[in-house]
């Protein structure tokens, strides 16, 4: 399990979860689930259109990114937010099916995009892999303050000078860098279930937010973990297991608050 | 003659799949536009979504059974409404959590049962055709079944119509009218769900959001009244459906013999129209 060949796979998995954990708090804290489900789902395709033009995937994965994002913030000027994020959506998917139709990109390629796959992680992605999630992470720790003002409460927030808009697009971007790093090495899917499922299932245990956003990394990280270990024993897909889990994390959470909320009555009784 | 050679490719109207393709998915654009209005009116876009997405799941458990594909689409959109429902009711702020968690699961499924496919079968294009669709694959004895549920679908909409439409604008009035809210809103997912997989067979899981959203969000700009609305969702939908159709249909001789995926003309088409509905309120605004 820890042969040579799986070490970029725990290295690049292990920094995955650490970003995924971090922006995912944002993502629950603000809502944004249809965001962050829309971004890396409508990005996939930018690595066909990549290799269509004969140029690094990464490249088609950002500009499929910043279109996802130009098109969420432009459209949700005057649509409602969701709506936005929809038709922002099926506007790159409908787009990437033609690439990835065009570039004889099929079945393999498209189902490792998409679910991920543990090994065939080169050392070459591994610098690239870090210099994003340093900047992904610098960007949350300058603007961590009005971020967390803003998503509380976007009042009080533009009272004192923060502008929802401009928070908006901020977390925006920082999801989207996040996703292009990520999707490549661990697929668009997982990306969204690690986003989601930690940061929800901390939530619930704690409603500070520093060690919310501490125990969201934690839990990603033993999800991945564990993800790997079993996707390398089982040989079944590694979004399977992060997918459940992450859904396990969250139920268990549900099931830990619900408990307590139930003891903590008797003890007022 | 030859400026509609130009335009329709000979044999276009006598080829079998083509015909099977329009019908089915005429049957799935219309539904899409009826429900879609509905669901853009109550902010379910995600929820439209996630249930086509974990439909997804279902589809490729068909792939490896063998089983009609069909039911395995609807049997899965309908667990996976059911679960939204009874885990995320309680507080609107979870609602979207507890679609994403439920998405994410019905994901991982999918990710497992197409790696069976693709390791048992030697299926490979299920990946393909079961998150984009396989417009011209569908068989022609799927008609019957694929028509019934969109004449269900249709039926249920149409009785709770009037209760529908008022707990989706104000719940609270309705509410205080005595509409069961929560049983018009349950009894709406399993609508949409029911809309979801019929267009996740057409054009693909991830897409069948185009057909949902799309029409009925630029159906909404352009009408004031609902029933209109309604109206005007089913042909923008119907015609980028069969749009599409033919103009994969034609594609194929553009690029020597490859095919253009039908479901990128139809989310094209779509698009377009909603930019182009929002072109009136622009001027009007200068």
């Amino acid at each position: 399990m820890f042969a040579s060949f799986m070490m970029n796979t725990w290295i690049v998995a292990t920094v995955v979860a650490v970003v995924a954990g971090c922006v995912g708090f944002f993502v629950v804290l603000r809502g944004a689930t249809f965001a962050a489900h829309a971004l890396p789902l409508g990005t996939f395709p930018g690595a066909a259109a990549a290799s269509l033009l004969g140029i690094n995937p990464l490249w088609g994965l950002f500009v499929f990114a910043l279109a996802g994002v130009i098109g969420i913030a432009r459209l949700g000027r005057r649509q409602r937010n969701d709506v936005a994020t929809a038709l922002t959506l099926i506007t790159l998917l409908g787009f990437g099916t033609l690439c990835l139709s065009l570039s004889g990109h099929y079945a393999q390629a498209v189902y490792g995009l998409l679910f991920g796959q543990i090994i065939g992680v080169s050392t070459a992605d591994i610098p690239p892999v870090l210099a994003i999630s340093l900047a992904v992470v610098a960007a949350i720790a300058l603007c961590v303050r009005p971020l967390l003002l803003n998503s509380v409460s976007p009042d009080l927030g533009a009272a004192r000078g923060v502008s929802s808009a401009g928070m908006d697009l901020v977390f925006l971007a920082i999801l989207a860098l996040a996703t292009a790093m990520a999707l490549p090495v661990v697929g668009a899917l997982l990306v969204f279930s690690l986003m989601v499922g930690p940061a929800s299932a901390a939530r619930s245990f704690t409603s500070r937010p520093f060690a919310a956003m501490a125990l969201s990394v934690g839990i990603a990280l033993a999800t991945v973990w564990a993800a790997i270990a079993l996707a390398y024993y089982s040989d079944w897909p590694i979004g399977f297991f992060v997918g459940t889990f992450a859904a396990l994390a969250y139920a268990a959470a549900r099931g830990w608050q619900w408990a307590s909320a139930r003891t903590g009555s008797r003890r007022l009784a | 003659m030859s400026l509609l050679n130009a335009i329709v490719s000979p044999g276009f109207f006598t080829s079998g799949p083509v015909l099977t393709a329009a019908v089915v998915g005429g049957g799935a654009a219309i539904v899409s536009g009826l429900v879609g209005v509905f669901t853009v009116i109550r902010g379910q876009s995600f929820a439209g979504h996630s249930l086509a997405d974990v439909s997804s799941a279902g589809g490729s458990v068909s792939f490896l059974l063998g089983i009609n594909p069909l039911l395995g689409f609807l049997g899965v959109a309908v667990l996976a409404a059911g679960a939204m429902e009874l885990a995320g009711l309680r507080r609107a702020q979870e609602r979207d959590l507890v679609t994403g968690i439920v998405l994410g699961a019905g994901l991982g499924l999918t990710a497992l049962f197409l790696y069976f496919d693709m390791s048992t079968q030697s299926t490979t294009g299920a990946a393909i055709s079961v998150m984009f669709g396989s417009m011209f694959a569908i068989p022609a004895s799927l008609i019957p079944l694929s028509l019934g549920v969109g004449a269900g679908a249709v039926l249920i909409t149409g009785v709770i119509y009037r209760p529908l439409l008022l707990s989706s604008l104000h719940p609270d009035l309705a509410a205080v009218r005595g509409v069961p809210v929560r049983l018009v809103g349950l009894l709406h997912l399993l609508v949409l769900s029911l809309a979801v997989t019929l267009s996740a067979m057409t054009i693909g899981a991830i897409l069948s959001t185009a057909l949902l959203i799309g029409p009925a969000a630029t159906a909404l700009r352009l009408a004031r009244r609902p029933g209109h609305a309604i109206l005007l969702a089913m042909l923008i939908g119907l015609g980028a459906t069969w749009g599409g159709i033919l103009l994969a249909y034609d594609s194929y001789d553009w690029t020597s013999g490859h095919s253009w995926p039908v479901s990128f003309f139809i989310v094209t088409i779509i698009f377009l129209a909603y930019l182009l509905s929002g072109l009136p309120t622009l001027r009007s605004r200068a």
